[in-house]
């Protein structure tokens, strides 16, 4: 009996999810782009955890204002804007293409570059194999081939 | 060349190692966000006053009327640092003639009524953010946090944390900058 408890219990425990019930809006596709946007920002307290499933007071706060905006008609680049304008684009977990990111976004690629290069110029300085080996059949081994071809032709 | 192929590891150990060694140096804290504000004015703001406190609300536009270097803090009663940081800011803004404007955050007017009778009330104007929109608008990641607004009214420096042993000289220091 406790033990048929216990499962029952582990079974109803759920990773907690910080959305909140009163946070969750009556709209289901409004309420599925604030949990896709808040799945996209920053905490700026608990600075690895989105939003989303962030505990920290203002995150909740960017939640509801998030969702206040949705209903106010605001589009999504539009709610992305507002929060870059006040924290800068580090809120998003996604950092946008521009000057100050270029390292960033072009760095892996440079690297990747520079390894293709030098292992491009290392293969082409290693010294060829000379070519001289002979592969042609000699006159002994022709006619023995032949010989082969025309008993399989005779099976 | 062949030889210089050889100290190729060697450069790039050295190149990571120093800079592990300049990311672990100087005091550096790498939690430590740039503010989008720096260099700005500062945002519309409109707060009403605390209910129970002699202190006008404040707008942008009182604090570009201020004459002087301004101090924006965000604080709130229920924050042990900001009853810390206090006593600095309130000596800081009378021997510096600094005029002090007190955001106060997501707190209950009663509260903070009872704070500021306690620890004195040495803030010019005081806005209420009980919603914690201003906050948002300023961009903050928690209280204490504090703003030195230069005599045009542009932000010149966000500082996160309260203003106490360490974090006072590195304020000093900010201000300084600002007054050069």
């Amino acid at each position: 009996m406790i033990r048929a408890a216990l499962v029952a219990l582990a079974l109803l425990a759920s990773p907690a999810f910080a959305v909140e019930p009163d946070e969750v809006l009556s709209d289901p596709a409004l309420e599925d782009r604030a949990r896709a946007i808040s799945a996209n920002v920053r905490c700026v307290v608990c600075q690895n955890e989105p939003i989303d499933s962030s505990n920290a007071g203002v995150a909740r706060d960017l939640r509801v204002l998030i969702r206040e905006r949705l209903v106010a008609g605001d589009t999504d680049q539009e709610i992305y804007d507002f929060l870059v304008l006040r924290y800068g684009d580090f809120v998003l977990f996604k950092p946008p293409f521009k000057p100050s990111t270029y390292a960033l976004w072009l760095g892996p690629f440079a690297i990747l570059f520079i390894g293709g290069a030098a292992v491009a110029i290392s293969l082409s300085r290693r010294p060829r194999r000379p070519a001289t080996k002979d592969t042609h059949l000699s006159t002994k081994e022709e006619t023995e081939l032949a010989k082969l071809m025309e008993e399989d032709k005779s099976l | 060349m062949k030889r210089l192929l050889f100290a190729l590891p060697l450069l790039v150990a050295l190149i990571i190692g120093g800079f592990a060694i300049w990311g672990l140096s100087g005091g550096r804290d790498p939690s430590a966000l740039p503010s989008v504000l720096i260099s700005q004015p500062v945002p519309q703001l409109d707060l009403g006053p605390i209910e129970g406190v002699d202190r006008p609300g404040l707008t942008t536009a009182d604090i570009s009327r201020m004459e002087g270097i301004k101090l924006l803090n965000v604080f709130a009663s229920w924050c042990a640092p900001c009853r810390a940081e206090h006593p600095n800011l309130t000596r800081l803004g009378q021997e510096e003639g600094l005029t002090l404007i007190g955001i106060n955050y997501k707190d209950k007017p009663e509260a903070a009524a009872k704070w500021l009778e306690e620890l004195g009330n040495p803030y010019t104007a005081l806005g209420s953010d009980y919603a914690g929109r201003a906050g948002i608008d300023l961009g903050i990641s928690g209280v204490p946090e504090t703003f030195i607004i230069d005599a045009d009214g542009i932000i010149r420096h966000r500082f996160a944390g309260p203003v106490v042993g360490d974090g006072l000289k590195r304020f000093m220091d900010a201000l300084d900058e600002v007054r050069k």
